[in-house]
């Protein structure tokens, strides 16, 4: 475990600063004409901007969803401003010729996009607002025969992959924020490992909004061809600001026969003040298609975003394929989360596993909602479901929804709930020990978010202790 | 070293001390006995600084400072340990990084040095000897799933650690097999120097037999009713408490 924990939990969210660039920014409003704007920006393929236009046209027949245990103010998707990229970014750009304003702007958010200091074993692809700024390390990747670069510079270069696969995990028609994303997805990653190929080194995404009043809308996009390997991770931050922002954004994952994708996220989007002004509104459509023997698993740590609205799924679709959810949730002040996961058991001898783990401080609101279907045609298959909640002081809530539907008689479904409080007495003992109450939160929540920790790739684990210490900065009287 | 005088405390609308006074010296053993209920980890606690209590009346110093004024975790830097009679569980938490945080925290308060996970552990090595427990508790998380005479002996195992100079042992006794009342009471035994004092919390004469006192106290209905030397607690195990009582 960090021991910087400690020296974090009284910080501020760090990541709240402007950067001053000169930026093409849209006007705000939704019509056909703004999707056309945007593929045109991008200099799309017709094939490209037909598909975005019929997603348009269905987003437009469908209403917002109000399903889930979240709380906010109608969002007016013509007040929006849907494109927002620095001028100085040409699009396929090379690195050393990105704006220095940038670069020092990722260097605050402790990223080197610089071919000499990047993170050891980890290539970056980072997004600022609508745009990628650069991918490090696409050399020594392309090596391997691993592509990975932005969503725009793949649709360019790869686009009979694209053409395969998107849409094919997330269909634009899929729910309404999916089909919005599909209308105006701007940029977004995209990786593709060749057959057989274990990728050497970590893949991340570095998600920053910089721009006001505009939502971020991205598209990610992971292919592990048979018996290929890929983990990789994504980070987000965003400006302190006193408006709500869109984010809403699709992943598609997919792996073929006796693939493995590894998909971590910390989430640290702004989560607007202590009375719930500002903040991202963040609606994430997350799936994956696991077919023969392969496995998909997602690890996610939320901290940050006035709402999250998220349910990273798999659909095990190949026989003895394998699908994980591990989550932790944190919600502090008025911040609101409804999130889980949906395991679809297709395939025969399919085996998922969810480990929840929310926790819910100041007037915070933490949904787990999860969702696991065995199809008759599952024979065999198995899910273990463990879902952990902890209170942290009296105003905030934990709620839980599990839907559980088993339609063949060889499956077989475990569901392990509980609720805890932190309570005063395990503060208390922490203290008599010599521990600030801040430390001893810090510790003891980490100690109940340890199975999930022990999943994320070692310096996000890091990342993610410290991003709590400051998440629940506060919390206690 | 600690001067407790008239000390009153209530918890809810309760009153549970109703004027202890107490004088500990560097270099001495105290203990304290009486029946059920009468007030005894509400002391112990209150010294520790647990945040349940309200004190009505009366002050605690300690070398010197007003104690009462001091946060919990700063009582600790200073010194003052509590071996719970209900040790508490922090589930995912292993031991070896529970102990080192604490560890670390109380020398960062005196302006030591810390140890690394490395350094802390050849640390432990010693440490875990002297109480007789085996390093894989080392791994385990903080009292999750231990027997009752485990949680004890993990209590010894921080205070052979933080080695505090005031030491309240409530009821660490309670739930020991007789080897590991033995090597408890060693351990402690083992600890003890002229610069630092114990307070032991018993029912048991037998515990006093290994951890000798200099003096033993009555505590009935929050106050101390007699005081005596380590032949007071024989005399209590023979004729039990009523008649202290009814002499008070
Ligand atoms: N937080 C509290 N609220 C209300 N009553 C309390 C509280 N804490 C302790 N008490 C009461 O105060 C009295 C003294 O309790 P305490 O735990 O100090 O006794 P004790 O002498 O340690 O007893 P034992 O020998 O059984 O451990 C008891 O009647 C107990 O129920
Ligand atoms: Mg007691």
């Amino acid at each position: 475990m960090s021991s910087s924990i400690e020296s974090l939990v009284n910080k501020e969210y760090q990541y709240g600063f402007v950067t001053d660039v000169e930026s093409d920014t849209i006007a705000p409003g939704l019509t056909e004409d703004t999707v056309r704007l945007i593929s045109s920006k991008k200099d799309e393929p017709e094939w490209l901007l037909e598909w975005r236009l019929k997603a348009f046209r269905r987003w437009q027949a469908m209403t917002e969803p109000h399903w889930s245990n979240l709380k906010y103010a109608p969002i007016d998707y013509q007040a929006q401003r849907y494109y927002s990229a620095p001028k100085s970014i040409t699009p396929l750009q090379s690195l050393d010729q990105v704006d220095p304003e940038l670069l020092r702007a990722y260097d605050k958010l402790g990223i080197s996009l610089s071919e000499q200091k990047h993170l050891a074993g980890v290539a970056v692809d980072a997004i600022f607002d609508s745009v990628s700024v650069g991918t490090t390390m696409k050399a020594e990747l392309s090596k391997h025969g691993v592509v990975f670069c932005s969503f725009t510079e793949a649709v360019h270069n790869h686009p009979e992959l694209i053409k395969k696969y998107l849409g094919s995990v997330v269909p634009y028609s899929d729910n309404f924020f999916a089909a919005l994303n599909s209308a105006v997805f701007s940029d977004g990653s995209f990786c593709y490992v060749p057959k057989g190929v274990r990728c050497p080194i970590e893949l991340s995404t570095y998600f920053r909004i910089n721009a006001a009043n505009t939502g971020q809308f991205e598209r990610t996009l992971i292919v592990a061809d048979e018996g290929a390997y890929v983990s990789y991770l994504e980070g987000c931050t965003a400006p302190k600001r006193d408006t709500h922002q869109l984010h809403a954004a699709v992943v598609e994952l997919v792996a073929l026969d006796n693939a493995t994708v590894k998909y971590s996220t910390v989430q640290n989007w702004y989560a607007g003040d202590k009375d719930g002004v500002g903040g991202i509104y963040n609606f994430v459509t997350k799936r994956g298609k696991a077919h023969t023997n392969s496995k998909i698993s997602w690890t996610q740590v939320e901290t940050g975003s006035a709402i999250t609205w998220k349910y990273p799924s798999v659909i095990l679709q190949g026989d003895n394929s394998t699908g994980e959810f591990y989550s932790v949730a944190v919600v502090n002040n008025m911040q609101q989360a409804d999130t889980g996961t949906k395991m679809i058991h297709i395939g025969k001898n399919t085996k998922s596993t969810i480990i929840s783990k929310g926790i819910s401080a100041g007037h915070g609101q933490n949904s787990y909602r999860g969702q696991v279907k065995m199809l008759p045609k599952a024979h065999g298959s198995r899910n273990y479901t463990q879902c952990d909640s902890m209170l942290i002081g009296n105003k905030c809530g934990a709620h839980t929804f599990p839907y559980i539907e088993v339609a063949n008689n060889s499956s077989i479904t475990e569901h392990e709930a509980s609720t805890s409080k932190i309570g005063e007495d395990q503060i208390f003992y922490c203290k008599q020990r010599g521990l600030s109450a801040e430390h001893a939160i810090s510790l003891i929540v980490s100690g109940f978010c340890r199975e999930v920790f022990k999943e994320l790739p070692m310096e996000f684990a890091l990342e993610a202790q410290q991003l709590l210490g400051i998440t629940l900065e506060g919390s206690v009287g | 070293m600690l001067k407790i005088d008239n000390l009153h405390a209530t918890a809810g609308d309760k009153e549970i001390l109703k004027g202890i006074s107490l004088t500990v010296n560097a270099g001495e053993v105290h203990a304290i006995m009486g029946p059920n209920g009468s007030g005894k980890s509400t002391l112990a606690q209150i010294i520790a600084g647990h945040p349940g209590y309200v004190v009505t009346a009366g002050s605690v110093t300690y070398e010197g400072k007003d104690l009462l004024a001091m946060p919990a975790e700063e009582r600790a830097q200073a010194g003052v340990f509590l071996a719970f009679q209900y040790p508490v569980e922090i589930p995912g938490v292993t031991n070896a990084y529970f102990f080192r945080s604490a560890y670390n925290e109380v020398r960062k308060a005196n302006g030591k040095e810390e140890l690394d996970p490395i350094e802390f552990l050849d640390l432990m090595e010693k440490k875990l000897k002297l109480v007789e427990m085996d390093e894989a508790m080392l791994h385990r998380s903080v009292n999750a799933g231990f027997s009752g005479g485990e949680k004890k002996r993990n209590e010894i195992l921080q205070m052979a650690v933080l080695e505090p100079k005031l030491a309240i042992l409530d009821e660490t006794d309670s739930g020991l097999d007789i080897d590991a009342l033995r090597v408890v009471a060693g351990g402690v035994n083992a600890l003890r120097r002229p610069d630092n004092a114990t307070i032991v919390v018993t029912h048991y004469q037998r515990l006093l037999n290994y951890i000798v006192p200099d003096f033993v106290h009555v505590l009935a209905h929050g106050r101390i009713v007699k005081s005596g030397g380590k032949e007071l607690a024989l005399e209590l195990e023979a004729r039990g408490y009523d008649w202290v009582m009814e002499a008070a």
